[in-house]
């Protein structure tokens, strides 16, 4: 699949799909829920067992310097899955629960768009940026980020369908 | 201790510095001889940077092959070297315990190279250093394993392990310096003669840029503390520590892959191949040199620059004053050398 293809599959199809990300409920705490899809739960995805979580006074031992972006951000905890889709690419997920929607935005905002097959929606509540190998959404107080390690012409489709399924786990 | 040439440390260290300040320009000198360096009249400090267009290929990773050749390269032409085994007889002995301090945060999109690191351990052998005296390390066996490690503690091997393996962790004095009050890995304290540094080119959202100084903030058990203020003058202060400052031997930056934007940890969509293998002696120099790159790649790709965006890597400057001495970041004086 070529970019050019990818941005009209994008358009075309992902287009009203990636707007009802950026249309959800507004979670005014950060309860502790179930965020990551099980294997299967959606078609090609296998997660790893193991659900890493850190706490802001040890966020940096996850994401080193990084971490004081978040905890001014107001950050109350990060959990990481290791996926795998189709056997072959892989893909970590991070969903970060911020205190509340504002500090979700405020890092969201932090980062540029360039290159984004979906760029942000501006004027939305909640948002989310597609690229080739990743995918960043914000929903609530959740800000989630998808990383793949491989590239390949399904993985962009394939996230945004794994991102889908967790937003609406978010949404509960 | 005595090296492999019959001579101590002091008179090996002493020699690297007349050395320098006899040949007077940047001419090869290593072990831990940066900071006589920069201080001699008219001395330069070295930093070749190799590059290989066709590095990756066609292939999601690096050809194993051209890395080689590509850390021959960047070594023969640091030290003026015919061939590519002198050089890190110069740089190390064959009785010294070696360590190279890796940088695996990131995972493996953006993390130290294992084929780097491969190509770098076959040289040690070749110049007489035995597997077991080759320490491959960084903070946690988990990072490690992550970057595409396979962890090794058979003493007859080369280790590859991290300061939270049973029986390492952190050494159990306090060090200070400034702003760094911290305990440092045992695998630097107790384990390593001499440290290579062999950090990957990134930015960083505190510090502005991450390479050969900031990659020491996985050798203490408290990095978290020195973030403040861009890192500044964290990063500074914690190099200073001295097993820090004198077992560190030389820099092979892994430049193969590096990203402008989003780090330290890995966002492909601010990746880039930058293809190359940076070496320097003098990890202010090379530091310096890092942030043009990134600073010239964020204009490449419209992005304001670091002073812009509040992330000046300001503690650069700070490892260069006279309170630090650890390098120089006056472009003036360093010598860059592209291959």
């Amino acid at each position: 699949m070529t970019r050019r293809s990818i941005h009209r599959t994008t358009f075309g199809i992902l287009l009203p799909a990636i707007l009802s990300l950026a249309v959800g409920c507004q979670h005014k705490s950060a309860p502790t829920i179930n965020f990551f899809p099980q294997s299967n739960e959606v078609a090609g995805w296998t997660k790893a067992p193991e659900v890493r979580t850190f706490t802001p006074d040890l966020l940096y031992t996850y994401i080193d310097g990084d971490a004081e972006k978040y905890i001014k951000a107001g950050v109350r905890s990060v959990s990481t899955a290791d996926y795998k889709f189709k056997d072959q690419v892989q893909v970590v997920v991070d969903v970060y629960t911020m205190s509340n929607p504002e500090g979700a935005k405020a890092i969201f905002d932090s980062e540029p768009a360039m290159g984004a097959l979906i760029p942000s929606y501006l004027g939305h509540e909640d948002d989310a940026r597609l690229f080739l190998q990743s995918l960043i959404f914000r929903k609530g107080p959740y800000l989630v980020r998808m990383v793949a390690y491989q590239e390949s012409p399904e993985i962009a489709q394939a996230m945004f369908d794994l991102g889908l399924a967790m937003e609406k786990k978010l949404s509960r | 201790m005595k090296n492999g040439n019959g001579k101590n440390r002091r008179e090996f260290l002493k020699e690297c510095a007349l050395g320098v300040l006899v040949a007077g320009t940047a001419r090869f000198s290593f072990a831990d001889a940066n900071v006589n360096r920069v201080n001699a009249v008219g001395a330069k400090s070295k930093v070749v940077i190799a590059r290989d267009p066709s590095l990756y290929g066609a292939s999601a990773t690096p050809d194993p092959a051209r890395v080689r050749k590509l850390l021959d390269q960047a070594i023969q032409n640091f030290a003026e070297s015919s061939d590519p085994i002198t050089p890190w007889k110069k740089l190390v002995h064959p009785g010294e315990v070696v360590g190279l301090k890796v940088n695996t945060i990131a995972g493996p999109g953006l993390s130290t190279h294992v084929v780097l690191v491969e190509a770098i351990c076959e040289r040690l052998k070749q110049a007489g250093v035995k597997p077991s005296n080759i320490v491959v390390w960084d903070r946690t066996n988990e990072e490690l394993e992550r970057a595409g490690f396979t962890l090794s503690h058979d003493p007859n091997r080369v280790r590859i392990l991290g300061t939270d393996s049973k029986d390492v962790g952190y050494d159990e004095n306090v060090l200070m310096f400034g702003s760094a009050k911290s305990r440092l890995s045992n695998l630097l304290t107790r384990v390593c003669d001499c440290m290579i540094n062999v950090p990957i080119l990134k930015h960083h959202g505190g510090a502005g840029v991450t390479l050969a100084m900031k990659n020491m903030y996985g050798v203490n058990d408290n990095p978290n503390k020195l973030h403040a203020n861009n890192c500044c003058p964290g990063v500074a202060d914690l190099n200073m520590l001295p097993p820090i400052r004198n077992k560190f031997r030389f820099v092979v930056a892994d430049a193969m892959t590096g990203c402008f934007e989003g780090g330290p940890r890995f966002a492909p969509q601010y990746a880039w191949r930058y293809n190359g293998i940076m070496v320097a002696s003098d990890p202010v120099a090379i530091d310096f040199t890092g942030w043009q790159i990134i600073e010239r790649k964020r204009a490449e790709r419209g992005l304001k620059s670091l002073s812009q965006v509040g992330i000046p890597p300001k503690y650069i400057a700070v490892a260069a004053d006279a309170q630090h001495r650890l390098g120089t970041d006056d472009p003036n004086r360093i010598a860059l050398v592209e291959v």
